[in-house]
């Protein structure tokens, strides 16, 4: 009876489309069969801590708002206009990239170092592991408050004591004169997270097929040439890699300094991040402080959008 | 032990470790041991901050600020640990970043395997997009939209709450690129058998899918539980409530009440470091592979 009558659609109705509720061959189709089921919890998180922010802070910051949202006036790209303007923005964006620039090389340089050192040797690998990732399982806040507690206090710092002990007595204002802070940040930096890019090219040296070792040996290629030849060219994909995630990472630097100096000496190492929690949270200027975030977003698309496009051309020479 | 049958038969995997994949043992050269000798100085160097740490937080308060530096002070004392742990502070924040690493690890593990599967193997209108839609997100760093989202818990009432704290960690999407990723290379003729016998969607999923995807689900979670332990910026603005802290928070904004106290600061940072380092030397290998996994994938 009915079961001959419902038998007939079934079959056009695709899996999983339309068909919650609908009897299939006399079944019940269960509410779980929609593949949508699947997706919806994520797409609710999604759309309410991801695109409703991203989209509302962009209507925000066409506006004069506070920070709870009351007193907004429509306020059309005045805030665009006056960040543009703001020389804060401007030096705040110069420390963030300046940092970008003075704490990637050596994080990909010495992670590299680090893998190549350890790969090699094939001892204790527990050690290097324990020694050189364990720091980047630590929280910023542990390791900022223990580098500045060990370099910032002069005399008995650690910094200044192992100076002291190579007969140097520098008196150097490690976080306090303008020539040092960001360095010392950028060493913090390095300690705390090299471990990370350490593991990736860790990971690759092992995926590097031992018979291109071989070969090369037989062909009487020394320790050096090959690892020019062969370990360094093999590590290039990873290397591109490396170097686009720790971009993007140090762009987005805002605990180590607020941590360590506030963003100071004189403001020298306030990044952007710090320059929009300022104007948004303690100067209650929420709607500008929205416009200077997509200002920043601007930026990191900009970084993670022409990466590929420069990996692909360099893929293609390749291929010529 | 079963092991042993291993090492008559295996010889080169059961000593793998000092073996190169040739199956040969190096040699103790001369440029090899300079590696070593190197290796072991930047090894001393990457340790001296931590057993600095450990150092400071043994010494009686009084000998932390004297000059010329040692190691060690007139004593070994544990009166900045139990100082600290009298305070009570450090377990309440503690227990704060357990409760909100745990509860975000696992529900940022179940909606994403959820929607990674449901992108991979079920077929709804709209699918695509929203999917595309889920991979745009990847260059959406949370970090932008940190004065929209605190004005959005202001409306919610979720400042100062837990769920403040961990609802805009969950949904990653990241971790769905991922796990489709993965999903994509099972085989559906494992799916395909049980649905022959009358397993629905669901049941596949939960009984044969997430068995068989253990260990990258395994690589998400331990990458979502470092990140969300560590994380400073978001907890930092949408706490205010020391008793709501996290761990990292409420040792930064206490900083300043310890004064000079630096056998104490360094006791509480020796107590906040160890968790995860403990975690590291039960779950090296696993989280060895769950970076490089993670990370490797992240492009």
């Amino acid at each position: 009876m009915t079961s001959t009558t419902t038998a007939a659609p079934a079959p056009v109705a695709k899996p999983g489309r339309g068909a919650a509720g609908r009897p299939v061959r006399g079944v019940r189709r269960k509410w779980t069969e929609h593949g949508l089921v699947f997706v919806a919890p994520f797409l609710v998180v999604y759309a309410l801590f991801l695109i409703w922010p991203l989209v509302s802070g962009l209507g925000m910051s066409l506006t004069s708002e506070n920070i709870t949202g009351s007193g907004g006036e429509f306020v059309g790209l005045d805030n665009y206009a006056e960040a543009v303007r703001d020389p804060d923005v401007w030096s705040s964006l110069w420390n963030t990239v300046w940092f970008t620039v003075l704490s990637t090389v050596p994080l990909v340089v010495v992670g590299l170092v680090l893998a190549l050192l350890a790969h090699q040797l094939r001892v204790v690998q527990w050690l290097w592991r324990l020694s050189w990732f364990a720091p980047f399982l630590l929280p910023s806040g542990v390791v900022c408050l223990l580098f500045l507690n060990m370099i910032l206090p002069s005399d008995f710092g650690l910094a200044d004591q192992l100076l002291a002990a190579v007969g140097l007595t520098p008196e150097i204002g490690w976080l306090t004169d303008e020539r040092y802070a960001m360095l010392s940040i950028v060493a913090t930096t390095v300690w705390w997270t090299v471990g990370f890019n350490f593991l990736l090219y860790l990971a690759a040296l092992q995926a590097i097929p031992a018979h291109l070792y071989e070969a090369a040996e037989l062909d009487g290629a020394g320790a050096w040439k090959r690892l020019l030849h062969i370990t360094l060219p093999m590590l290039r994909r990873t290397t591109g890699l490396v170097v686009v995630l720790q971009v993007l990472a140090s762009l987005k630097i805002f605990d180590q300094v607020y941590i360590m100096t506030g963003g100071g000496p004189d403001e020298s190492t306030r990044p952007i991040l710090q320059y929009v929690y300022q104007q948004g949270f303690t100067g209650y200027r929420i709607g500008y402080a929205s416009a200077v975030s997509y200002i920043f977003f601007a930026l990191i698309l900009t970084v993670s959008l022409v990466q590929p496009l420069l990996s692909r051309r360099r893929a293609e020479e390749a291929a010529k | 032990m079963s092991g042993s049958a291993t090492v008559t038969t295996r010889p080169a995997q059961v000593s793998g470790r000092s073996v190169d994949a040739g199956g040969r043992r190096p040699r103790w050269t001369p440029g090899r041991i300079a590696l070593l000798v190197v290796a072991l100085l930047l090894t001393a160097a990457w340790l001296l901050p931590l057993a600095w740490a450990v150092a400071t937080s043994l010494k009686p308060e009084g000998d932390t600020t004297r000059t010329p530096f040692s190691w060690t002070g007139s004593r070994v004392t544990f009166d900045a640990y139990s100082k600290v742990w009298e305070s009570g502070d450090l377990m309440v924040w503690l227990m704060n970043s357990a409760y909100i690493s745990v509860t975000t690890t696992l529900l940022t593990v179940v909606t994403c395997a959820m929607a990674a599967y449901g992108f991979t193997r079920t077929d709804f209108r709209g699918k695509r997009l929203l999917y595309g839609l889920v991979l745009a997100g990847i260059m959406v760093p949370p970090q932008v939209l940190i004065a929209p989202l605190f004005r959005e818990m202001v409306q919610l009432g979720l400042v100062d709450t837990y769920w403040g704290v961990i609802l805009p960690q969950v949904a990653v999407p990241a971790m769905v690129f991922i796990l489709v990723k993965f999903f994509e290379g099972v085989p559906r003729e494992l799916e395909e058998a049980a649905f022959v016998d009358g397993a629905g969607r669901w049941r596949v999923f939960w009984t044969i899918v997430i068995p068989l995807s253990r260990p990258v689900l395994a690589a998400v979670a331990i990458f979502t539980f470092i990140s969300t332990w560590n994380n400073f910026l978001w907890p930092f603005l949408v706490t205010t409530d020391p008793g709501g802290m996290t761990l990292p928070v409420g040792l930064v904004n206490v900083q300043s009440t310890f004064g000079v106290r630096y056998a104490q600061i360094m006791a509480s940072l020796v107590i906040a470091g160890l968790p995860l380092l403990i975690v590291f030397a039960f779950f090296q290998r696993q989280i060895v592979r769950g970076i490089a996994h993670t990370g490797l994938a992240g492009q």
